[in-house]
């Protein structure tokens, strides 16, 4: 990798239409562009992602999945969506009117606002705020308000026990990830998602999953496992839990209120899998190897493309939990954050806050 | 947030009738309450002396300011396989009672049975449990064979314990699928139905049917096995042996799967004894009994083959019993496919069985345990009465015992390894 590669901040068609119009415009021509471009990625990954999940799932567990609608049942999950917005929105006598209207909403505001602060290029991201992982974090909760009060509204009780596992579940989860993001945060030294991307250029070795010996790869494997059980998603999706609870936390959800949860469950993976690829992926950065000609040609894609890939690798590895484990049970999953998860990843932090001191990088 | 009362609580309101006891229904609410009083008087929850009434009473508010609560699982409910409806006493997570609510798929077959010839009957037990219907005939025919000196040629004893092992290996294929859903691994299930289908294709071939089979007759079986239909059973086999291994790695060595089931749900084996397990149910416990062995019928007194057992009844012994049981009878498979001798598979066919007055049994080992058929005959065409002892039920009665004390998981893994089929509990 070369020192002298300028990242730029702007991007030249955003610079393009701001210099179209004249100031006061331009600010608000700003937002109404991230906005949109938001909805539409949204949109897209949804669609993406449910096609891509079905498509694993059918072929771990030796099927071949949709394959009529559309090619290779691209269309499959715009047929899935037109199915559950044709659905009568039912709302159970007996719920708890404005948190049953409400929880949907949350999950997927969250992910939304998580999504703001992704930096998808250098040049593309809706805000660089200085202080972006803490923001991320403080969004991600909504995400969990959302199941709690979607739960205790429904006014089941399987619901009700879903809601209150992941209660348990996902504060104790968010722990551990946390001590992850903050190892990559101290090595780091800045807590915006750009700044943290830019602090791994070099090689691939200076991604911060290799760069710090063995605390990198740790907190990485650790935030997997904890960003799954944050995502509600199998092995550990205990709110959930189809077997035992039914539906869990939205099982007198239809139509297109348990489509917002569906729909936030798909974002929530991808910007989950985006702050992995971010934190230790190195994000938009192209992968280098040291390698001239190779480097090259790997420079010449896009950066928004590698962290796509990046992201996507990441997806395929949640994917690949989910349709391979067995669930956990409830007191299982809370011993093994409590007694193994966060006490490993405290340690690490002691170990990657070791390294950064004696400057035991690898070089 | 005021909430109106949970859609199936306990509290009553005016007018309303108590939704899971069916005795108390039409009492008044307050003669509900005095009666509830007057049970509570008796023993507290708990206690040794309390059992759970038709008109079901909570335990007060705790020291600590919670509540138990009722869940009714079923009889619409993913894991109850069936429409089972099991109220489930709750503290939270933990189950502290299980009652099982039966007979919503009652079809009154041994009262049908009446109406019917007694090879007519052969057919309805398929109806029972479905993933053994051609074990649930042979008992059928047996106790015919029995009442009228009908002897069965060689062959025909060799088609019998072939097709009965095939129906284990498949009934167990099934089983392990839906217990890997049943724990959240969902593509066990299809690997299960992968391996089941094989041999539900050999069936298919056997006596065009994949699940009612009725194919077994007194004095032998409907129709001959096919030309090549060894081969194809050994192809079968020989996939099977490869996959077994592959199911071992997939759920067995499972360290999720190990701390779910290893010491979840035991019974003990006196307990087992008392309940009347059998089948894999009770030989987890460690109770030594299999109709194949220990009352050979067939020719299974010509095969060498073990009787797997468990130690602590746990789910995971429930769980090896069945891994070991698909080996063995394997073995059997193919010990009986080298000696497999020519000659007729059946006697020869009366055209009307009429069996002299008196009373018959006959029991076989299904893939779940001891079923048998009591038949008795007022020297008629059709049976007087006749009734079946099929091993779910029992087994079922155990849950409460097993699931007491767990979590609400515990008591979905618990059903899946009891491997119930709901429509043999009805009948």
């Amino acid at each position: 990798m070369t020192s002298t590669h300028v990242y730029t901040v702007n991007h030249p068609v955003g610079d393009f239409i701001r210099g179209l119009l004249p100031a006061p415009w331009a600010a608000i021509a700003n937002g109404v562009l991230a906005v949109a471009l938001m909805c539409g990625l949204v949109t897209v990954v949804a669609i993406g992602l449910i096609w891509l999940e079905r498509k694993v799932c059918a072929h771990f567990q030796a099927r071949l999945g949709p394959t009529r609608v559309g090619p290779f049942g691209l269309l499959q999950p715009v047929a899935d969506a037109i199915k559950l917005l044709m659905k009568e929105n039912l709302r159970p006598r007996t719920v708890d009117g404005l948190a049953y209207f409400l929880a949907p909403l949350l999950p997927i505001t969250g992910s939304f606002l998580v999504l703001a602060v992704m930096p998808f290029d250098h040049n593309i991201q809706v805000m660089d705020l200085s202080a972006g992982v803490v923001y991320v974090v403080a969004v991600s909760g909504l995400g969990i308000l959302g199941i709690l009060i979607g739960g205790w509204g429904s006014n089941n009780k399987y619901s009700l026990l879903g809601s209150m596992r992941s209660g348990a579940q996902l504060f104790s989860y968010e722990l551990s990830m946390v001590l992850c993001m903050l190892l990559v945060v101290m090595a780091s030294g800045t807590a915006s998602l750009r700044e943290i991307v830019l602090s791994q250029q070099g090689t691939v070795a200076d991604w911060w999953i290799f760069k710090m010996p063995v605390a990198g790869f740790l907190a990485f494997a650790l935030f997997m496992i904890s960003s799954t059980a944050e995502l509600n998603r199998g092995p550990l999706d205990l709110s959930e839990a189809e077997s035992e609870l039914t539906g869990g936390f939205h099982t007198e959800y239809t139509g297109i209120s348990f489509s917002m949860f569906f729909l936030a469950e798909f974002v929530n993976m991808f910007a989950s899998a985006g702050l992995g690829a971010t934190f230790f992926l190195g994000g938009f950065l192209a992968p280098q190897f040291g390698i001239g000609p190779l480097d090259h040609v790997l420079m010449l894609v896009p950066g928004f493309l590698w962290f796509f890939l990046k992201v996507l690798g990441l997806i395929f590895m949640y994917m690949w939990f989910r349709w391979t484990f067995p669930r956990l049970r409830i007191d299982h999953l809370l011993s093994l954050e409590w007694k193994f998860l966060l006490p490993v990843s405290m340690a690490n932090l002691l170990l990657g806050a070791t390294l950064v001191t004696f400057k035991l990088m690898i070089p | 947030m005021a909430q109106e009362p949970m859609a199936g609580s306990m509290e009553l309101q005016a007018g309303e009738t108590n939704p899971t006891g069916n005795i108390h229904a039409g009492m008044t609410p307050g003669e509900l309450r005095a009666a509830d009083a007057a049970h509570d008087a008796q023993g507290r929850p708990g206690s040794e002396t309390f059992r759970l009434p038709p008109g079901f009473s909570l335990r007060g508010t705790g020291a600590d300011g919670s509540q138990e609560y009722f869940l009714n699982m079923g009889p619409q409910h993913p894991s109850t396989h069936g429409v089972l409806k099991l109220v489930v006493r709750l503290d939270g997570e933990t189950v502290v009672e299980v009652v099982p609510h039966l007979g919503f798929i009652h079809r009154a077959i041994e009262k049908m049975g009446e109406n019917e010839t007694f090879v007519q009957y052969i057919h309805l037990t398929d109806r029972m449990d479905y993933l053994s219907s051609h074990i649930n005939n042979l008992c059928v025919c047996m106790a015919i064979e029995k009442a009228m000196g009908i002897g069965v040629p060689e062959r025909g004893e060799y088609i019998r314990v072939m097709v009965s092992e095939l129906q284990r290996i498949q009934s167990h294929l099934l089983w392990w699928g839906a217990f890997g859903m049943d724990l959240g691994a969902v593509s066990a299930f299809l690997y299960g139905f992968k391996e089941r289908e094989k041999i539900t294709a050999l069936f298919e071939e056997l006596c065009g049917a994949r699940l009612t089979m009725n194919f077994f007759r007194p004095g032998g079986s409907n129709a001959d096995i096919p030309d090549g239909f060894l081969a194809r059973v050994q192809e079968v086999l020989n996939d099977l042996k490869f996959e077994l291994d592959e199911f071992e790695v997939l759920l067995t060595k499972n360290p999720i799967i190990r701390e779910r089931t290893l010491g979840v749900g035991a019974l003990s084996r006196e307990r087992a004894i008392n309940y009347g397990c059998s089948g894999p149910v009770g030989r987890a416990s460690g109770i030594d009994f299999d109709v194949r062995k220990h009352d050979p019928y067939a020719v299974y007194d010509r095969f060498q083959f073990d009787v797997p057992l468990g130690k602590n009844g746990d789910c995971y012994d429930r769980y090896m019993v069945r891994m070991q049981e698909m080996r063995e009878s394997i073995r059997i498979l193919e010990q009986a496919m080298a000696s497999f001798p020519e000659g007729q598979y059946r006697s020869k066919e009366k055209p009307a069985y009429k069996v002299p007055a008196g009373s018959y049994y006959a029991n076989v080992e299904t893939a779940r345990g001891l079923y048998a058929t009591y038949m008795v005959s007022d020297n008629s065409f059709k049976p007087y009465r006749i009734k079946s002892r099929s091993p779910n039920l029992s087994n079922l009665s155990a849950i409460n015992e097993m699931a007491s004390g767990g979590k609400i998981a515990d008591l979905v893994a618990i059903l899946s390894t009891l491997d119930l089929i709901i429509p043999d509990i009805d009948r």
